[in-house]
């Protein structure tokens, strides 16, 4: 449907989101992180959620704020040594984890996008990933077969959007995004500022409508920085200071 | 730096030739970012997405959407480009990555290389690199010879967890430098001042010497 996605609060936007269901995340640590429907699904509280996202946020901010409020049953990520929380949760047992490696989380959720259920990969063939896993020849090579991850629900954050729900990011904050924003029945995207359709460049769309059904105009970005690593001088080289 | 890692960091560069496409690790690989010669054009591959990472940013103009792979803020230098996690992993498992540079905990003598979890210690992930040991063309490991109790990192078999077997095709530490090859792993450099009993003793696998074997080139 190309009409009326735009809705008017995160509460409205999330409101169908039940206990148990799986979500994709967008992001890359804390960089491209979609921080209202995170902070709304926070306050709603549905509980026994899988997650799918790249990282864990930390222990105060993005997901993290759902592990501290016990929302997440299993993760499904690439690297998490982020958050005090979850390794607690990881270690008492509460919290399943599936670890996958970046690129094969960003195919899986890429290939569930686009309808194709599963696909081969040498990464991780001869670890403990591959193992259980239907293993394959190609030319001389054994790979690994892996399979698609498709969401009830998707998370996403956009720099700009029109109403149709076409999507631009900014640099590094594109990450997952558009991987997440394919590969859920009902993708939520939010932006930090909508146009009217017409108003972007079609040569400049990251994700095309067809992939969004809802959007959100968010506010009051915190955008925080994980690592914040910078020059005191132009001269210093790339050794920066933490 | 410290000395060892000063010794590794600049044997390292020497991987790096004018207009490569270059991903390094988190830790010490990056440090390596700062020894590539100004006049190269290399463009260095971050894995959320963008080719050609630049300086980390004057303070105060730090962007909080334009960070590496290690999460620190960064810039990006000219002709660079931003893309999805998906296409910056099709870059690496297609092929198109010359060289990955990688920390390492363990090397076996096969070539495998263990760097992304030790048991009974909080598992926080593997992150790219498995993607990177199997796709990138050419995989060097750089990392300290022995761990911080003195003893051998580079093994007949690695006792940890591996990122990827056979994977190593050139191994660089502060005593010395190997290649993996088809007749196994062999000596092909040694650092200023190390010997090869010395190596010997600090090093499990079992390699032979090359008969080339010289000095390496670094300061």
């Amino acid at each position: 449907m190309n009409k009326g996605k735009v809705v008017h609060s995160a509460a409205e936007a999330i409101q169908d989101i039940r206990d148990g269901a799986t979500l994709i995340v967008g992001g890359f640590g804390l960089c491209g992180i979609p921080e209202q429907a995170i902070l709304t699904l926070r306050d709603k509280g549905v509980k026994d959620l899988t997650i799918v996202s790249n990282n864990c946020g930390v222990d105060d901010w993005g997901l993290g704020l759902l592990l501290a409020n016990n929302q997440i049953k299993k993760m499904i990520s690439s690297y998490v040594g982020e958050n005090k929380i979850f390794e607690r949760q990881f270690l008492s047992g509460e919290l399943e984890v599936e670890l996958v490696p970046q690129g094969t989380l960003a195919e899986r959720i890429r290939a569930g996008g686009a309808g194709i259920p599963a696909f081969y990969t040498a990464t991780g063939v001869g670890t403990s990933v591959a193992e259980g896993k239907e293993h394959k020849q190609f030319n001389g090579r054994t790979y690994i077969m892996e399979e698609a991850i498709v969401g009830d629900f998707a998370f996403v954050k956009a720099w700009k959007a029109d109403t149709l729900g076409n999507l631009i990011y900014r640099n590094t904050a594109r990450n997952f995004n558009p991987l997440a924003a394919a590969a859920a029945k009902v993708t939520i995207a939010e932006a930090e500022e909508i146009v009217e359709t017409g108003q972007l460049d079609p040569n400049h769309i990251h994700t095309p409508g067809i992939y969004v059904q809802r959007l959100l105009l968010g506010t009051g970005y915190e955008k925080r920085i994980e690592r914040r690593t910078v020059l005191r001088t132009a001269s210093q080289g790339t050794e920066g200071v933490r | 730096m410290s000395d060892a890692r000063l010794v590794i960091v600049k044997r390292a560069v020497l991987e790096i030739a004018d207009g490569m496409n270059v991903n390094l690790g988190i830790g010490m690989p990056t440090l390596v970012a700062g020894e590539i010669p100004p006049e190269f054009s290399v463009m260095l591959h971050s894995e959320n997405g963008l080719l050609g990472i630049g300086p980390y940013p004057l303070e105060g103009s730090e962007d909080p959407d334009l960070i590496n792979a290690g999460k620190e803020t960064v810039t990006a230098v000219q002709g660079a480009s931003y893309f999805d996690s998906a296409e910056s992993f099709a870059m690496i498992r297609g092929g198109h990555i010359d060289v990955a540079i990688l920390g390492g905990m363990e090397v076996s003598e096969q070539g495998d290389l263990a760097n992304w979890m030790i048991p009974g210690k909080m598992i926080k992930g593997m992150g790219g690199a498995m993607d990177l040991v199997s796709g990138a063309k050419r995989i060097v490991v750089i990392m300290e010879h022995v761990n911080k109790h003195g003893e051998p990192k580079i093994k007949r078999q690695c006792s940890l967890p591996l990122t990827g077997r056979r994977v190593v095709n050139r191994l660089i530490t502060d005593l010395a430098v190997f290649d993996f090859t088809e007749e196994g792993m062999v000596l092909i450099e040694t650092q200023q001042g190390a010997s090869v009993e010395v190596i010997r003793q600090k090093t499990e696998a079992s390699f032979t010497v090359s008969p080339d074997l010289r000095t390496a080139n670094t300061l």
